[in-house]
């Protein structure tokens, strides 16, 4: 798979892939999308890059080991449920900071956190079972 | 579904009251293991930190769930829903007797395998991610004991079972690989059983909430018709296969004896036991009239899983296998109070729950010892550890006649009200074959006290000599001579020893935990309360 348009067009089809999944995961929240589909596109973009430039360099370019980031989203996740005990309402109860920033109204809340979560999770996981499978292949 | 045409007002659907902050612990035993097994899973390359970081969190653990108990005998049940979303279409967790004390118990085996596993764990089983594993297992099965959502408890299962085919492959032996093909398979197609009960059960119903399913199926005119009797079926055999019940127990000898030993420890302590604790809640809670027509075919299926698992210990000369058949038999007896369905029978069960998830982890850690003194798992090798640690061997006798159920250790309380109601019930066979079940145990036990114990060194030492005492390879002394292998099966030990001698605790708490589910109005008000 090492041909040279392959190699040549695989880093900016991965860094459009990996701001596409970001769009995605942040539309989630009213509409189609969300971190479950956004990570899944990212996972993907991960795999080309494997496919196309090797897997060394995936994990050079991620530095941290995708499990890791896995089980940082469930860390995450865990804890954006959590911000809720504070103001004694009930676990994963959403909480919301709405405010405008020069005009736009910004509103940021407990599930987005939650979906970020997600997102990693389905990075890490796919990712590192995608990465996995590359590395057989190439041996 | 009886909201469909209504409009939604937010008000209604929303829980507005303030949830008081001792309210939390019932999330509390999830929240804890889901943040220390990430926690861990973080750490995975940093083998000396993770013990410290897993066994902390496991602490932890058991102090919330000790809380958590303690609130529910305090305040009765405690229902949070998650998300102030009100069932039944939010998801609630609903936490009796029942499920904080199993919780609990859990918990403290778990915490215990946490520590023995610092000893017998190597850094590759480490990396491989035992601790962020045994955290997330323990995830799965608080969740399960907790939860108040039937759906909810069928996404514990998964969460349990992943977490389990992990700690079952650590190390990547070929024949660990092979048990767990077994294991996974058998678990999934029960998984899917499950699954398409609780579609079906849906479908009738339009609610999975179980205080709702249990007031819903009350009020049906005809509790034993066509669609709900298949629901009841698909429900038991799901619950029957994870629980390693005859016909459906050949995955658990095939399996429990390949990982490492703190792996089949806290498998044969809780896996088998939620399966249990399943059909328990879902029978006797939610589909009490299913449970009565079902009792005769329950009540077979108990006798077949006494039998099986006694007469296959008896065959083994395996300890782990023989360990394996044992926790088969005891489920048998959970089954024989469940086929009973009186609140002593039930109460019977639960204690029997308890004993049994303490006896059958301290009797696999104390099968890891006599290998790691007498260099083997097989009784043939076996031999003259009395001479090696008299300690030892009084506290393998203590598991050995708990287990049997004898006087004066903790097996002996449930049987004796397992049999009592099993008689007065009527049931006759059933009362006969947990105590022939019983009677094998103490001779499958005896075998291994005779042979590993007893006799003065491996087969062939003649009788009244003593072979030489051979030290131990370098790695199984180091192992010995830390507590890490001590404390634990010390702990579990006292535990045994505590409720032969203290029953009465034990009795009050599975009495209460069993009228709880028999008559349920407590469970049913802590729910639709919130509503009012």
């Amino acid at each position: 798979m090492r041909t040279i348009i392959f190699r040549t067009i695989a880093p900016f089809l991965t860094a459009l892939m990996v701001l596409f999944s970001v769009f995605v995961l942040l539309r989630g929240h009213n509409e189609p999308g969300g971190g479950f589909i956004g990570g899944l596109i990212a996972a993907s973009a991960l795999a080309i890059f494997g496919i196309a430039c090797g897997v060394a360099s995936v994990r050079r370019a991620l530095y941290f080991h995708p499990m890791s980031v896995s089980a940082f989203g469930l860390f995450l996740g865990a804890l954006a449920g959590m911000l809720s005990f504070f103001k004694a309402q009930a676990f994963m109860t959403s909480q919301w900071l709405i405010f405008d920033l020069f005009g736009v109204e910004i509103a940021l809340s407990t599930p987005l956190v939650f979906d970020i979560g997600v997102y990693l999770v389905v990075v890490g996981a796919i990712g590192s079972i995608a990465l996995a499978l590359e590395e057989r292949e190439i041996d | 579904m009886a909201g469909s045409s209504v409009s939604v007002d937010l008000s209604q659907a929303m829980a507005t009251a303030p949830v008081a902050a001792g309210d939390w612990l019932v999330v509390a035993p999830s929240l804890i293991t889901i943040l220390g097994g990430s926690l861990c899973l973080m750490l995975r390359k940093n083998t000396d930190l993770q013990p410290k970081v897993g066994i902390g969190f496991l602490g932890l653990l058991v102090l919330a769930n000790l809380a958590l108990l303690i609130r529910v005998l305090d305040h009765g049940v405690i229902t949070m829903v998650m998300g102030s979303w009100l069932p039944p279409f939010g998801i609630a967790f609903t936490v009796d007797t029942l499920g904080a004390m199993l919780s609990l118990i859990g918990s403290v085996v778990a915490f215990c395998a946490g520590v023995f596993g610092a000893a017998t764990i190597d850094n590759t089983g480490r990396r491989y991610g035992f601790y962020p594993f045994l955290l997330l297992l323990m995830t799965g099965v608080c969740g399960a004991f907790l939860t108040g959502d039937i759906f909810n408890l069928y996404v514990w299962f998964e969460v349990l079972l992943i977490s389990s085919y992990g700690l079952l492959v650590l190390g990547n032996d070929r024949i660990q690989l092979d048990g767990a093909v077994k294991y996974g398979v058998l678990n999934l197609v029960g998984t899917n059983l499950f699954l398409i009960g609780t579609g079906m059960l849906y479908g009738i119903f339009g609610t999975l909430n179980m205080a709702d399913l249990a007031q819903k199926v009350a009020a049906l005119e005809d509790p034993a018709s066509g669609t709900l009797a298949t629901v009841a079926a698909l429900y038991f055999l799901a619950f029957a296969m994870k629980a390693a019940a005859f016909p459906v127990n050949f995955w658990l000898p095939a399996s429990y004896h390949t990982p490492n030993v703190v792996v089949s420890a806290v498998f044969a302590g809780l896996l088998t036991k939620v399966g249990v604790y399943a059909l328990i809640r879902v029978f006797v809670l939610i589909l009490p009239a299913s449970r009565g027509y079902l009792s005769d075919v329950i009540s077979l299926v108990a006798i077949g899983t006494l039998l099986t698992g006694a007469l296959g210990a008896l065959a083994q000369s395996e300890v782990r296998r023989l360990l394996g058949y044992l926790v088969i038999a005891g489920i048998g007896s959970m089954l024989a109070g469940l086929a009973v369905g009186s609140t002593l029978a039930i109460s019977g069960a639960i204690f029997y729950a308890v004993h049994s998830i303490i006896v059958m982890t301290a009797l696999y850690m104390a099968a890891g010892v006599m290998e790691m003194m007498g260099g083997s798992y097989d009784l043939r090798k076996l031999g003259g550890l009395y001479q090696k640690s008299a300690a030892f061997a009084a506290v393998f006798l203590a598991l050995a006649f708990a287990v049997s159920g004898l006087p004066p250790f903790s097996g002996f309380w449930p049987k004796v009200m397992l049999v009592d109601a099993a008689f007065s019930d009527g049931r006759v066979w059933l009362g006969t074959a947990i105590l022939v079940s019983g009677f094998l145990t103490t001779l499958a036990m005896g075998r291994i006290w005779i042979f590993a114990f007893w006799r003065g060194g491996p087969e062939g030492t003649p009788d009244g000599q003593t072979a030489p005492v051979t030290a131990g390879t370098a790695v199984s002394e180091a192992q010995l001579s830390g507590g890490a292998v001590w404390l634990p099966l010390g702990i579990l030990t006292a535990l045994v020893i505590y409720f032969g001698l203290q029953p009465e605790w034990m009795l009050e708490l599975s009495t209460q935990g069993a009228s709880g589910l028999v008559e349920p109005l407590g469970y049913l008000r802590s729910v639709f309360g919130v509503q009012g």
